[in-house]
């Protein structure tokens, strides 16, 4: 079974996804590449944040992994960390978005990667040392 | 630097007449009045130098949240927003517009002008004085300005960035329900509205969408601000908007 996941605004097609109902397994080498989460004793790691396993957590009560350690369950990790999960089974499409909360944060601009009309992919921290008006429009 | 960045999931085919426009002469006179620019700026007619990004998954917007266009941030060389994500000079006077002929009284027009011309002038201050700008928001007030989103509101984000997702891959009815369902959990968003009034028919792609049910919703808006006011020294005193709302 294959299904693309939306994480992070990132599009990932992955071979090993299996929803089961509203879970979705992966494999971890999956997980780490779709979304830069890790599996660690500790916790469930990114880069320095570490998501404690709640005891009993998840459907075998081992965390959000399955009774062999070897998959996944990135839906019930997500709404864990209440991050809004919604899906189109036809299609085997998985969108996982920004749990609701504050907002920014800081003053720090947040990055983002687009492209041009030519294709050519601009990140706002290209221009990183020029002063930068963010103008944003539509043709509608 | 300008980085120009179109929320449009229709992509190139929305854009293009916009980024690099074959005759502005040919526009609709009524264009000059929404846009608000001095003729010196129409009379340059050129194509922008600057990036012209598209959006077709509004990523932008959901990161400083935004639920209307135009909207503006103003970015250092550091990379920290001075001015928080906030209207480019827009206001309500808008909805005097005739929703058939798109014509605005003459003192609406001049009034967006004038707020436009605060706006531009603001800017230029920012760009030749920096942080001594007295434009310049400090930071507790950028972020006091700034809203975060509720749990409807983040499920709405998601079901949006599905809902594209679908119609980019021809799923268009699976795609709507989505879309649907985003409009519904978060109505002050005319970002997703509009889209989702142009994805649905084809036909508007590329056009200013203002199709009866955005006239409708428009009304419905009562004394609510479409555009709320742009705290900015030197910008006359907002319109209000119930005073405004003839279109529809």
């Amino acid at each position: 079974m294959e299904a693309t996941i939306v994480y992070d605004s990132r599009e990932s097609k992955l071979a090993s996804a299996a929803p089961d109902g509203d879970h979705l397994w992966l494999s971890l080498a999956d997980l780490g590449r779709a979304t830069g989460w890790e599996v660690k004793p500790q916790g469930v790691c990114r880069g320095e944040t570490c998501v404690p396993v709640p005891k009993g957590a998840g459907p075998q009560g081992s965390g959000w992994t399955d009774e062999k350690g070897g998959r996944f369950d990135l839906a019930g990790f997500a709404r864990h960390l209440r991050q809004p999960v919604v899906h189109d089974d036809e299609s085997s499409v998985w969108v996982f978005g920004a749990a609701p909360g504050r907002g920014l944060s800081s003053a720090e601009a947040p990055d983002f990667a687009l492209p041009d009309l030519d294709g050519n992919v601009h990140r706002l921290s290209d221009y990183r040392g020029k002063k930068v008006f963010l103008f944003c429009w539509a043709s509608w | 630097m300008v980085v120009a960045v179109a929320f449009d999931s229709a992509g190139e085919a929305a854009v293009r007449d916009f980024v690099r426009p074959t005759d502005l002469a040919a526009l609709p006179p009524v264009i000059r009045d929404i846009m608000g620019w001095e003729e010196k700026l129409w009379e340059r007619a050129g194509t922008p130098t600057y990036p012209c990004l598209i959006d077709r998954d509004h990523v932008v917007a959901e990161l400083y949240g935004m639920v209307n266009v135009p909207s503006s941030v103003w970015i250092d060389e550091n990379g920290r927003m001075v001015r928080p994500p906030e209207s480019a000079g827009s206001s309500d006077n808008f909805r005097t517009m005739d929703p058939v002929t798109f014509s605005m009284p003459a003192d609406a027009a001049e009034d967006g002008k004038r707020r436009r011309k605060v706006y531009v002038d603001a800017l230029r201050d920012w760009i030749e004085n920096g942080a001594k700008s007295r434009h310049v928001v400090a930071e507790a007030e950028l972020l006091r300005r700034t809203r975060g989103f509720s749990d409807d509101e983040a499920l709405a984000a998601a079901h949006f960035r599905l809902g594209t997702y679908l119609h980019r891959h021809g799923k268009a009815e699976a795609a709507k329900r989505h879309l649907d369902e985003a409009v519904r959990l978060r109505p002050d968003s005319w970002n997703f509205r509009r889209q989702e009034i142009v994805l649905r028919d084809p036909a508007l792609t590329g056009q200013f969408a203002a199709t009866p049910e955005y006239w409708e919703a428009l009304q419905a808006l009562g004394d609510r601000y479409y555009y709320p006011p742009v705290e900015m020294e030197g910008m006359p005193d907002p319109v209000h908007p119930n005073q405004r709302a003839t279109g529809g």
